[in-house]
């Protein structure tokens, strides 16, 4: 896979000692997802078995072996949120997308995940819609949260 | 540095700043260059203040004051009022539960009087992301004390002597650490930060790393020099971009000073430092699968010893310390561990951070002094029982701690109480449990938790777990019996000894805990098939009071269109009911229902 970020994202970590994990975590940023050409373009450019990068995209949680959503859902899972009523919110999410966790809408414009803790437990139950952590999260809000990413 | 009037400190930790904090300094900005006072007034971001629950939070300098819950509509008024007119807004302030009369001045509310910081001793007063406010601040002034005037010797002596342990959940004294590694033999050596912050409902470590990064650096240096490592990691879970980002920001400002890097201020000592994001493990946070993460490998664990201090990163000496721990070295060094060793208690010396969360009024983060009790962090510090409820449980360390009942509100924090008690300090998470959270529930999440997280290495945590699990699973819907109480007792005492890391040998603590001070709880479950808090929801019963129904609610048909089950029945301005045979007890239209109707047995 020549792929001019690949290439860049290569290069930058390949300098510095114990940053695989950076460098994958910049591709799956860039891609949305690991894409196997390029497992197979790292794995020849630095000389590690694709076996083991294959087992590191399957061990931590971050990588996704198949494209993902357009937009991510993670509603936290941290003890928190579960005091708060966590689960009942990633039922009512699944319930209006139709997925479960870990999965995909059919037109990939979501995906559903849960998350260990984003680190705002003050403001429970939270959930991350992309990047953007909002707090005290409701049946009603995160109905209109997903209305408002539809577009 | 010019000087203002007023600084206006915008809190820009993770929670303010999803409650719309940079929205807000625009607004600020915007007022001023309206008002022309550029000149006197000038806005400031800053890590994390700490009382998350009033957020988005402003600090008004010098004089003090706090504001809480500002909205960009708030800020033309404030703007004009208190920096034009002079006069502070009451109405912005915080008043205390119960009381009419706002408290003005940040120092004067109790949720900041019984702290003492140290390792946030910069929080809301530094800007992160400016090295000068951390030099201005005594910063670095440790680093260049060791380097000019202290042998590693003497710095690891007075370490030792200082009394820390390591505030990353076992509590291992920090100086003999530092020496274990000097000592060890080993041409390249390594200093790691452990800022993973593994316990789901913490979030000590990430408010450090966003409030005073440099602080971290500093320390980690200073434990450089002290053992002899010229390479250094810092290890941050990706859940956390803002605190990756202020510390590849510190990181690179103190290389332009001459802090890090070659030759740092002249005197001949090396040290680099390089962040790793980790990617979404728990069991990352355990020493010998961070190392293992760090090297492109799998993050899972391996049998101690050898320890990391011996043969750590790539077989090297390596030194791992928490983000809390490395944050207190520089304090101790400065100021000397004599006045460290006078806070706290005989065997656990200096503060501890600890996020407050869950049925808590004023949720957030605390310093305080070692040996304060729980009950003095949860009700004088956090305000007590979020919407006056009853207190049931604090849940403490996470999934490897315990849940501990009102009985134990009067232990002392620290490493020796807390585990005997049944629990352990563990970094620093304490969420508090009200009348309406099941314990039984409470030990399904934890091991459902830990049961995710076993990286599958070792049999006991991969099957005993999920064994454990099975069990509890069942009795929260009400199929338990009670051997299989005596069952999970001796299961967890099976995995806690055989386990092959910390993450296996502590996963049982929740359900022994709770099996200690909750029997009660556990027993309803299993012979009366009740929740006695009502979370389990397949032993609940749903019903609707339908005179309430319509005279309060007047029959507002809310709850049948929730209902995915089709169970309800009636019609707008009529009384509703429950179709038992069909009702899926998901509990919606409990939830839905404004008019206290829905009933819940
Ligand atoms: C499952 C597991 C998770 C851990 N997670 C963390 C963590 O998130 N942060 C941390 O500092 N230490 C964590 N630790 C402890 C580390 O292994 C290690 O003891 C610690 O970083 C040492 O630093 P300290 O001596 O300064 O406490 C964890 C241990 C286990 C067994």
């Amino acid at each position: 896979m020549k792929d001019e970020r690949l290439i860049e994202a290569i290069e930058k970590h390949s300098q510095i000692e114990g940053s695989l994990l950076n460098l994958l975590q910049e591709v799956q940023q860039k891609f949305n997802y690991l894409p196997k050409e390029a497992l197979q373009e790292i794995s020849d450019e630095m000389n590690i078995p694709l076996s083991r990068l294959y087992s590191i995209a399957t061990f931590f949680k971050n990588f996704s072996l198949t494209p993902r959503g357009k937009h991510s859902i993670h509603v936290c899972m941290g003890t928190a949120c579960q005091i708060w009523g966590g689960q009942k919110l990633v039922e009512r999410v699944g319930e209006l997308l139709n997925i479960k966790p870990g999965e995909t809408t059919e037109d990939l414009s979501f995906t559903l995940d849960t998350i260990n803790c984003p680190g705002t437990c003050g403001l429970a139950p939270v959930v991350m819609m992309d990047k953007e952590i909002h707090g005290k999260v409701t049946r009603d809000k995160v109905a209109a949260l997903i209305k408002k990413y539809q577009g | 540095m010019a000087s203002y009037r007023l600084n206006i400190m915008i809190c820009a930790g993770t929670g303010c700043v999803s409650n719309r904090a940079f929205q807000i300094r625009e607004a600020f900005d915007k007022e001023i260059r309206k008002n022309s006072l550029e000149k006197e007034v000038l806005t400031v971001m800053t890590g994390c203040n700490g009382f998350c629950a009033a957020g988005p939070i402003v600090i008004v300098q010098p004089e003090g004051i706090f504001y809480q819950k500002l909205t960009v509509k708030d800020i033309p008024f404030l703007v004009e009022e208190h920096f034009l007119k002079g006069r502070p807004v009451k109405k912005f302030m915080y008043t205390p539960p119960k009381e009419t009369e706002p408290i003005p001045k940040m120092n004067d509310i109790s949720f900041f009087q019984k702290q003492v910081l140290i390792a946030l001793r910069n929080k809301g007063i530094i800007d992160p992301e400016a090295i000068d406010d951390y030099i201005a601040r005594d910063g670095y002034a440790a680093l260049s004390k060791i380097l000019s005037k202290m042998k590693p010797q003497d710095v690891i002596a007075e370490i030792k002597k200082s009394g820390l342990r390591g505030r990353g959940g076992g509590g291992f004294p920090t100086g003999l650490k530092w020496e274990l590694a000097r000592k060890a033999e080993g041409e390249q050596k390594y200093v790691i930060c452990n800022a993973d912050e593994g316990d789901p409902g913490a979030f000590m470590d990430r408010s450090i790393v966003e409030a005073d990064p440099h602080t971290i650096l500093e320390g980690m240096t200073i434990g450089a020099y002290a053992i002899g490592a010229s390479k250094g990691f810092v290890y941050v879970r990706s859940e956390y971009p803002l605190a990756v980002e202020r510390m590849h920001n510190a990181i690179a400002q103190s290389k332009e000073y001459g802090l890090l890097g070659d030759n740092i201020l002249e005197s001949g000592f090396n040290f680099d430092v390089d962040v790793i994001q980790g990617a979404g493990v728990f069991v990352c946070g355990e020493e010998t699968s961070m190392i293992a993460s760090i090297e492109g490998k799998i993050g899972e664990p391996k049998p101690r010893p050898p320890y990391p201090v011996e043969k750590g990163l790539w077989g090297s000496p390596t030194n791992i310390n928490n983000v809390e721990t490395w944050a207190n070295v520089p304090a101790i060094i400065l100021r000397g561990s004599d006045w460290f060793s006078k806070i706290g208690t005989k065997t656990s010396k200096g503060t501890k951070v600890f996020s407050v969360a869950g049925k808590i009024k004023d949720a957030g983060l605390v310093e305080v002094p070692m040996g304060l009790t729980l009950g003095e962090i949860i009700y004088d510090v956090a305000g007590g029982i979020h919407s006056d409820k009853k207190f049931k449980a604090v849940l403490i360390g996470g999934p490897s701690g315990g849940c501990l009942p009102a009985d134990c509100l009067g232990l002392p924090v620290d490493y020796e109480s807390l585990t005997k008690a049944g629990a352990m300090m563990g970094s620093g998470g304490l969420v508090v449990a009200d009348e309406d959270n099941c314990m039984v529930e409470m030990a399904r999440y934890f091991l459902n938790f830990t049961k995710d997280e076993s990286c599958g290495k070792c049999t006991p945590c991969r099957e005993g777990n999920a064994a454990m699990l099975d069990i509890l699973t069942r009795i929260t819907q009400g199929e338990g019996t009670m051997e299989d109480l005596d069952l999970l007792e001796d299961l967890a005492h099976a995995i806690k000894d055989t386990a092959l890391c910390g993450l296996g040998n502590t996963a049982p603590n929740p359900v022994l805990t709770t099996l200690r001070y909750f029997r009660d709880e556990y027993i309803a479950h299993i012979k009366d098939k009740k929740c006695p808090a009502h979370e389990c929801r397949q032993l609940n019963t749903y019903t609707i009071d339908e005179e309430r129904c319509v005279s309060e609610g007047h029959g507002c048909d809310v709850c049948r269109r929730n209902c995915a089950y089709d169970a309800i029945m009636g019609e707008k301005g009529k009384a509703h009911r429950i179709n038992q045979d069909k009702c899926a007890k998901c509990g919606v239209c409990y939830e839905v229902c404004k008019f206290a109707a829905v009933k819940v047995d």
